[in-house]
């Protein structure tokens, strides 16, 4: 009787008030949640919903996602598997935002923002892209790359109300071509520029005619070539910036230049966020104290040549910090230091500075331990290490129950735990039971099967996982899959899992965005089976060897073990733009 | 020590013989009898490996060392791990030839090659091994690291990025002068993981900043490689290396199994028995040639200019078949031309080289202007050194003459004076 009633009164709830109601979701999964309830919900969110997420490029094509949301203005697309950051995804794999761009300009939709992710982007795409849509505000590439510095000029001559322009880590082909001259005068909307990964040389007049223009801007972010001199005179114009990435900042301290950019900076109340120093003098830092009092944001991982000295003299001035990348030439010592100065840390990235060499500047275990003890808010740390020990991970995990991300890189990835010779099981083991809500984990070090009992008993929210050169046998794999109910993205490589696993739990995948599996012990037969029983699900073999293979070779024994897999589920069937060497099952 | 042989003796005719570590303590005697009986030697082992129980996933259990005496082939778990030690005793590379022997041949004649290579400086230890090569159902190489920490240094093994050809197991051994690093040092594949704008960024960043030194090798450079019919570009650390030889061998490995692909003219068998040195007459002959984009966007020859000052301007690198290559000019003249090219809008007379270049090398070779230059400029670069050459010949004609006026007079006067 109830839920007649109820259901009647959903019915006639007017549409608009649904709508309005549905303006206050913002997090895409509480849309997804609410598009399920009844069709009308459906219905009124899906015509309402403006900004859509999609995790992977392929799950879905453009022509559905338009069909679906027809008044979509904001776009969030990732292409390629994680691992394609570290060169483990052979180049032309795919990825290419040319079809989503081409089918949106032609249904007219009203694109504003557009944010990829390891996505292939041409010049023609950008050109695509800046000619179609007239109200385009943002433009957030990360780590993609295709593209050129002539797209960039189409971009900005194009989008007469650009407002964001934010290149991170991209592959651009720098040809020197004058595209920050592009803008023209009658631009006057930007509110962020970040071209820092680019490597040619930029029009620096234009750069400041640019800023000073643009009373909006909050942030920018320079590039090496950008000069300290230019940089100060930026800073004179623009005092209103609240996220500075520098140039170059190398200069004479002594000299006139360098006072006046001093000056510059103490005028400068509103940063909270520096990065960049691309290209930087230790001597020169002191003229960012100042201003460190007040950061929250500081960025010191591209900048090698500061030494552990200048950088915890730099830190004691920074108590407001709540998000550190450095490098670890900041060592141990350092660490203690950002302990003690940072109360407010959360999240802290420590990268390796020295890939090859024998390295003694590295941190070990006691910097995270005296970094756990220190920071109390710490709920999300990148850490690479030169050497890691059971204990540490126990007392980290004892004082930051709160970790949302962890992920532990030790420099030599099979290494034991420095002082007892045994895997790394136990710490990771009570970094997954302690933080009840790790929802991010990578592992590394000597592991075995235990480790991964571990996080499937543990890990309940657990949502990506990165494992390499781990695990004894299936069984790990299968305790994963098994005991991570919420896993969205497992991705495996140098790990002895094989068939037995991959098959255990079928259905698993459709609840997952995607696996990867390279350099495992899955053979060619267990993924073709698998392929076979799951249609929703693209199984991809990356092949390496393609050139000149006819059929009937060797390698296409269902006991080959295949080199690289990666599968994810789909709504779409086979993608059609899968190059030669990527074979879909 | 006792419980480590416990282990072997229970073990017994199921354990393989692995030679992780090149510890000195191996005795050569062990070493060579892995020659003989790679797969099913029992005895030898190295106690050291089993008791630190480092190795690949999977080495590690004593229950998984009864799968090995399943295998025939070498497979995963025994990924050949080639002793990295800064050892005197030459016997290292003969364990690694024994502990790769399951595999292709491919190996041999590196290490062979290996031997005569001019850049490994054997008694300091300071060469770097690619373990790479993968075949389907025999030894999987990729992505094999081995740690080995005597007394505080670290050794690992280092695999070339995306050498992984699947019909021949290519092992690469690369030789580096780090003349300050007392032991090697090696990487896998994609790790640590970073992205390679990062690693790209602390060369270049590490290199401006005077007060590093004494670091071997800082970071990395990447470069990607294509090759004339090849699926798929590669990316190359060019700083694994340290001489041209090294790089167009490693570049051979790389992209063999493409060529062989191609040549190859009846299927698998074919592939197999292509020989290393047919490999490199194919490559070496004029089949193919390696160039390289350099900063300014030229195709160059690779090899005219300094090892540094190509690593510093190289920006792409491209296998092309030879014919494709003949237009290309040698990069030091190109350089010149370059130059030249922008300093002939403002000084003609240089335009006079272009003339040359023009003349003797390639008839349809227009410089670079650069994209900002008018077209108008151009052409009147071109009409200027027409009139350059007849204006220079005429000049050229009087000054000769002059000089056999003056001549003449001079001697007259001089001769009137003599008389």
């Amino acid at each position: 009787m109830c839920l007649f009633q109820f259901q009647s009164v959903m019915n006639y709830f007017p549409e608009e008030v649904l709508e309005h109601v549905f303006d206050f979701l913002t997090s895409h999964r509480d849309r997804n949640t609410v598009s399920l309830v009844c069709k009308s919900w459906y219905s009124v969110e899906r015509f309402s919903r403006e900004k859509v997420f999609i995790g992977n490029c392929y799950a879905v094509n453009p022509e559905r996602l338009i069909a679906r949301f027809p008044r979509l203005r904001s776009l969030t697309l990732k292409g390629k598997p994680h691992f394609a950051d570290f060169n483990l995804v052979p180049d032309g794999w795919g990825g290419h935002v040319y079809p989503w761009i081409e089918a949106m300009a032609k249904s007219g939709i009203n694109l504003e923002e557009l944010k990829l992710k390891r996505m292939v982007v041409s010049d023609e795409s950008l050109e695509l892209l800046a000619k179609s849509f007239p109200n385009f505000k943002s433009l957030v590439l990360v780590s993609c790359e295709g593209f050129t510095t002539v797209g960039l000029a189409a971009i900005a001559s194009n989008c007469r109300f650009l407002r964001e322009l934010d290149l991170q880590e991209n592959e651009v082909d720098d040809l020197k071509g004058k595209w920050l001259s592009c803008f023209p005068e009658s631009c006057t909307s930007l509110v962020s520029l970040n071209f820092a990964c680019l490597k040619g040389e930029v029009n620096v007049v234009a750069l400041e005619r640019l800023v000073a223009r643009c009373p909006n801007l909050r942030s920018l972010r320079l590039n090496h070539t950008v000069p300290l001199e230019v940089l100060q005179k930026i800073l004179v114009r623009a005092p209103q910036l609240s996220d500075l990435g520098t140039g170059s900042f190398t200069h004479d301290p002594d000299s006139e230049t360098f006072i006046k950019l001093k000056n510059a900076m103490k005028n400068c109340h509103s940063i909270r966020s520096l990065s960049g120093f691309l290209d930087v003098n230790g001597r020169c830092l002191p003229a960012i104290y100042p201003i460190c009092i007040s950061l929250t944001s500081l960025n010191l991982s591209y900048a090698p040549g500061i030494f552990s000295n200048e950088l915890i003299k730099l830190i004691c001035h920074c108590k407001k910090i709540e998000r550190l990348w450095i490098l670890d030439t900041i060592g141990d010592k350092g660490l203690g230091v950002v302990a003690n100065t940072c109360k407010e840390l959360q999240e802290l990235r420590v990268f390796p500075s020295d890939l090859y060499g024998v390295g003694n500047t590295a941190v070990t275990e006691e910097g995270l331990v005296a970094i756990s003890a220190g920071c109390p808010k710490l709920n999300s740390i990148l850490y690479f290490c030169q050497q890691m020990t059971n204990a540490a991970l126990i007392t980290v995990a004892k004082n930051c129950p709160n970790f949302i991300r962890f992920r532990l890189c030790t420099l030599d990835p099979i290494v034991p735990d420095a002082v007892t010779n045994q895997p790394l099981d136990e710490g990771f083991g009570a970094i997954v039971q302690s933080c009840k809500r790790l929802t991010r984990l990578s592992v590394s070090g000597l592991l075995t099967d235990q480790v991964f009992l571990y996080i499937g008993m543990y890990a309940e929210q657990l949502e990506m996982l990165s494992i390499a050169f781990a695990g004894d046998s299936d069984k790990g794999m299968l305790y994963v899959l098994n005991g991570c109910k919420k896993l969205k993205k497992l991705e495996i490589r140098d790990s002895p899992f094989g068939n037995m696993a991959l098959l255990s739990d079928m259905g698993k995948y459709e609840t997952m965005r995607s696996l990867w599996m390279s350099s495992c012990e899955v053979t060619l037969g267990g993924c073709k089976t698998l392929a076979e029983k799951m249609p929703w699900l693209n199984v991809e073999i990356i092949n390496e060897h393609e050139a000149g293979e006819g059929e009937g070779e060797a390698s296409c024994d269902d006991r080959h073990r295949v080199e690289k897999m990666y599968l994810y589920r789909t709504l779409v069937g086979p993608r059609k733009d899968a190059p030669d060497f990527v074979w879909t099952l | 020590m006792a419980s480590a042989s416990d282990c072997i003796s229970q073990t017994g005719p199921g354990l393989k013989e692995r030679n992780y570590f090149g510890f000195s303590d191996c005795s050569s005697v062990d070493r060579s009898t892995v020659s003989s009986a790679h797969l099913e030697s029992k005895n030898n082992m190295n106690m050291k490996a089993t008791e630190l129980r480092l190795g690949l996933p999977g080495s590690q259990s004593p229950e998984r060392d009864s799968d090995f005496s399943l295998l025939n082939s070498v497979k995963l778990d025994e990924k050949p791990l080639f002793p990295l030690a800064p050892s005197k005793d030459r016997i290292c590379t003969l364990s690694q030839k024994t502990v790769a022997s399951g595999n292709k041949r491919g190996f041999d004649d590196t290490v062979d090659g290996f031997s005569e290579s001019k850049t490994t400086n054997f008694s300091e230890g300071n060469w770097m091994f690619n373990a790479t090569g993968s075949d389907p159902g025999q030894a999987k190489l990729a992505g094999n690291v081995i740690s080995i920490r005597p007394s505080g240094t670290q050794l690992a093994i280092k695999s070339e990025v995306p050498a992984k050809t699947l019909q021949e197991s290519t092992n690469k051994i690369i030789g580096t002068n780090t003349a300050n690093a007392p032991a090697a040092k090696a990487q896998v594949v994609g790790w640590p993981p970073i992205r390679s704008f990062r690693k790209n960024s602390l060369v270049t960043t590490s290199k401006t900043n005077d007060e590093v030194d004494g670091k071997p090798g800082p970071g990395a450079l990447f470069v990607k490689v294509s090759m004339d019919g090849a699926p798929y570009l590669r990316k190359v650390d060019l700083r694994m290396y340290s001489a041209y030889k090294e790089l167009s061998s490693a570049l051979e490995k790389m992209f063999s199994c493409f060529t062989i692909g191609q040549c190859g003219p009846q299927g698998a068998p074919t592939r197999k028995m292509l020989s290393e040195s047919k490999l490199r007459d194919l490559l070496h002959g004029s089949e193919y040639v390696l160039t390289y984009e350099d900063k300014d966007g030229d195709w160059m020859l690779v090899g005219d200019v300094p090892w540094e000052m190509f690593i510093a301007s190289c920006k792409k690198l491209k296998i092309m078949k030879g014919s494709d290559a003949i237009g290309l000019g040698s990069s030091s003249y190109q350089v010149l031309l370059h130059f030249k090219a922008k300093k002939s809008l403002m000084y003609p007379c240089f335009v006079w080289d272009l003339a040359v270049y023009q003349c003797f090398y390639k008839e349809s070779f227009r410089p670079d202007y650069g994209s900002d230059v008018p077209e108008c400029f151009v052409l009147m670069s071109d009409i200027s050194f027409i009139c350059l050459l007849a204006f220079s010949c005429v000049f050229l004609e009087c000054l000769l003459r002059l000089r056999l006026y003056l001549l003449f007079i001079l001697n007259l006067d001089f001769l009137v004076e003599a008389q």
